[in-house]
């Protein structure tokens, strides 16, 4: 009983991080209905760059800021410089997007080299326990990122729900053309929610950077595993995002444990069941 | 033909392909404020001409001039921003957007005619299902919701495709009785339609579309009781 709810306590933890990450590539994807490859370059980006902030300036919270700052900016300037001329062409984003990952893997193994790295929070915060009913002594630190991802959630969701840039967000996503035709300059909105979700990656890199090792190779787990949430959950929704992100992080928690040699089977095995019942994710909409 | 009073909307020569297929063959007619209705058998181009002017597909040649601008090939939110509001075939609600939100998200001005109370006034229906979901409407709803979205950019044209499409008799008789009131204020409207007897209780002056031409230009009074005309036109044949 304790190593279930300890294995799920880990489970929705992980989830936090995947929630992070795929939040922004589910809003990028819904809305602009373009893949970019380089989401996990963003994510791996903005750790590395917390780290040097925080490593530099010894604040967690400047790192994170900074991470999140940063990496929104190259998403600015990608988006102008390559993406927006081809925005109708979606296969021809993906493959630069593709070419931009390849890029700045390579740049980032050159800058950074290829051994692990981690973001550094004080001491005290690395080491403090919460005693947790039925479960025992849990790290702070793995809390304070599930707090994080909720904090980020719900603002997220308020932005999109309460406000009449979350209104249009969602009609765009809903039909982009008919949402032009009411007077919005769409590729205006584009431009702003794809630098919101490179800045969203960057945040999940610093957040995911503190709890695991920053390595050469994390930046195409995250972009699989975000992937897989943004499906499960389905493309454009926050909400869906959230329940992705619990369930591949259920799964694959107690799927290492319970059956490791089947762990990353499962969590396709997720999806593939998810694609069988609900084509559009669980809180898609019929295309 | 007959020249309107006050030209404010030409298209002249226009020229629009699906791929391959010539759609619309040098399409020219001239509006001013006053309701112009656009009929035509299914297939004839009329959504395709509609689909043009709001900019949703290119045009090869020929021009769309609204107030002396030329419209042809530009992005759908310059041509609403420039006056010419759209409601389209299928009335292309947004599922995940309430009743309110249609309306607000459309950004109207206090100082202009039509605003968020206003649209309400004109569909006092669209204020009981204020805070409903845009796909939990019946059909009726979504066209009111359809026109009262595109009347809140307040659009000196309002260009409508086949709101009559799909709803009930009593449906389409109140939105014609709305509408007219709308007409009465001065609002220009271009009226495409495949339900005569709407098309021609809202507009005086009908255009026929045949094949991706204009076929003929003809007083609302001269088509609607002319059995032989519409027989021409309009019947299966």
């Amino acid at each position: 009983m304790d190593q279930f709810l300890l294995i799920a306590l880990n489970g929705l933890t992980l989830a936090g991080v995947y929630f992070l990450v795929a939040s922004g590539l589910t809003l990028i994807f819904g809305l602009m209905r373009v893949i970019t490859m380089a989401h996990g370059t963003s994510y791996l980006l903005g750790g590395y760059l917390g780290y040097v902030i925080a490593r530099e300036t010894g604040n967690w919270f400047l790192g994170a800021i900074g991470g999140a700052i940063l990496v929104g900016l190259l998403g600015l300037l990608i988006h102008q410089v390559l993406i927006r001329r081809f925005q109708d062409d979606d296969m021809r984003v993906a493959l630069i997007t593709l070419g931009v990952s390849l890029i700045g893997t390579d740049l980032m193994l050159a800058v950074f080299g290829g051994t692990a790295t981690q973001v550094p929070v004080p001491g005290d915060v690395q080491v403090a326990s919460v005693s947790i009913p039925f479960i025992g002594p849990y790290p702070l630190l793995r809390l304070l990122v599930l707090l994080i991802a909720v904090v980020v959630g719900v603002a997220l969701t308020l932005f999109i729900t309460r406000t009449r840039f979350g209104s249009v967000v969602r009609a765009g996503v809903d039909d982009s053309q008919m949402t032009a035709a009411t007077g919005v300059n769409v590729r205006v909105v584009f431009a702003i929610i794809f630098v919101l979700g490179s800045a969203l990656a960057g945040l999940a890199g610093v957040v995911g950077g503190t709890l695991f090792p920053l390595l050469p190779g994390q930046d195409g787990v995250y972009l699989l595993y975000s992937l897989v949430v943004v499906i499960v959950g389905g493309m454009g929704s926050i909400t869906g995002a959230a329940i992705g992100a619990v369930l591949v992080g259920l799964v694959s928690q107690f799927s290492l444990v319970y059956a490791p040699t089947y762990s990353l089977v499962l969590t396709f095995a997720l999806m593939v069941v998810v694609l069988a019942v609900r084509p559009q994710g669980i809180m898609g909409r019929a295309v | 033909m007959t020249t309107p009073p006050e030209t404010s909307f030409e298209v002249s020569d226009l020229n629009v392909y699906y791929g391959h297929v010539h759609v619309l063959q040098d399409v020219s007619f001239r509006m001013g404020t006053e309701p112009l209705g656009m009929v035509g058998r299914n297939g004839m181009g009329k959504s395709t001409l509609v689909k043009a002017i709001a900019g949703f597909i290119p045009v090869r040649s020929g021009s769309i001039s609204f107030e002396g601008r030329d419209l042809a090939n530009k992005q759908p939110y310059q041509i609403t921003r420039a006056g010419i509001a759209h409601v389209p075939q299928g009335r292309r609600i947004f599922p995940s957007l309430t009743v309110h939100e249609h309306l607000t998200m459309v950004g109207a001005r206090k100082s202009d005619r039509w605003t968020v109370p206003a649209i309400y006034d004109l569909f006092p229906r669209l204020a009981e299902r204020k805070r409903n979901g845009g796909a939990e409407l019946s059909g009726g709803e979504q066209q009111m919701l359809a026109i009262g979205r595109a009347l809140l950019s307040n659009p000196r044209l309002l260009v409508m495709d086949e709101p009559s499409e799909g709803l009930a008799p009593a449906v389409v008789d109140h939105l014609a009785e709305v509408l007219r009131g709308v007409v009465s204020e001065g609002q220009a409207v271009l009226l495409i339609e495949q339900n005569l007897r709407f098309a021609t209780e809202l507009c005086d002056r009908i255009l026929v579309m045949v094949n991706g031409r204009i076929a003929a230009d003809l007083p609302a009074s001269e088509i609607a009781g002319d059995a032989e005309v519409q027989n021409k036109y309009l019947g299966v044949v």
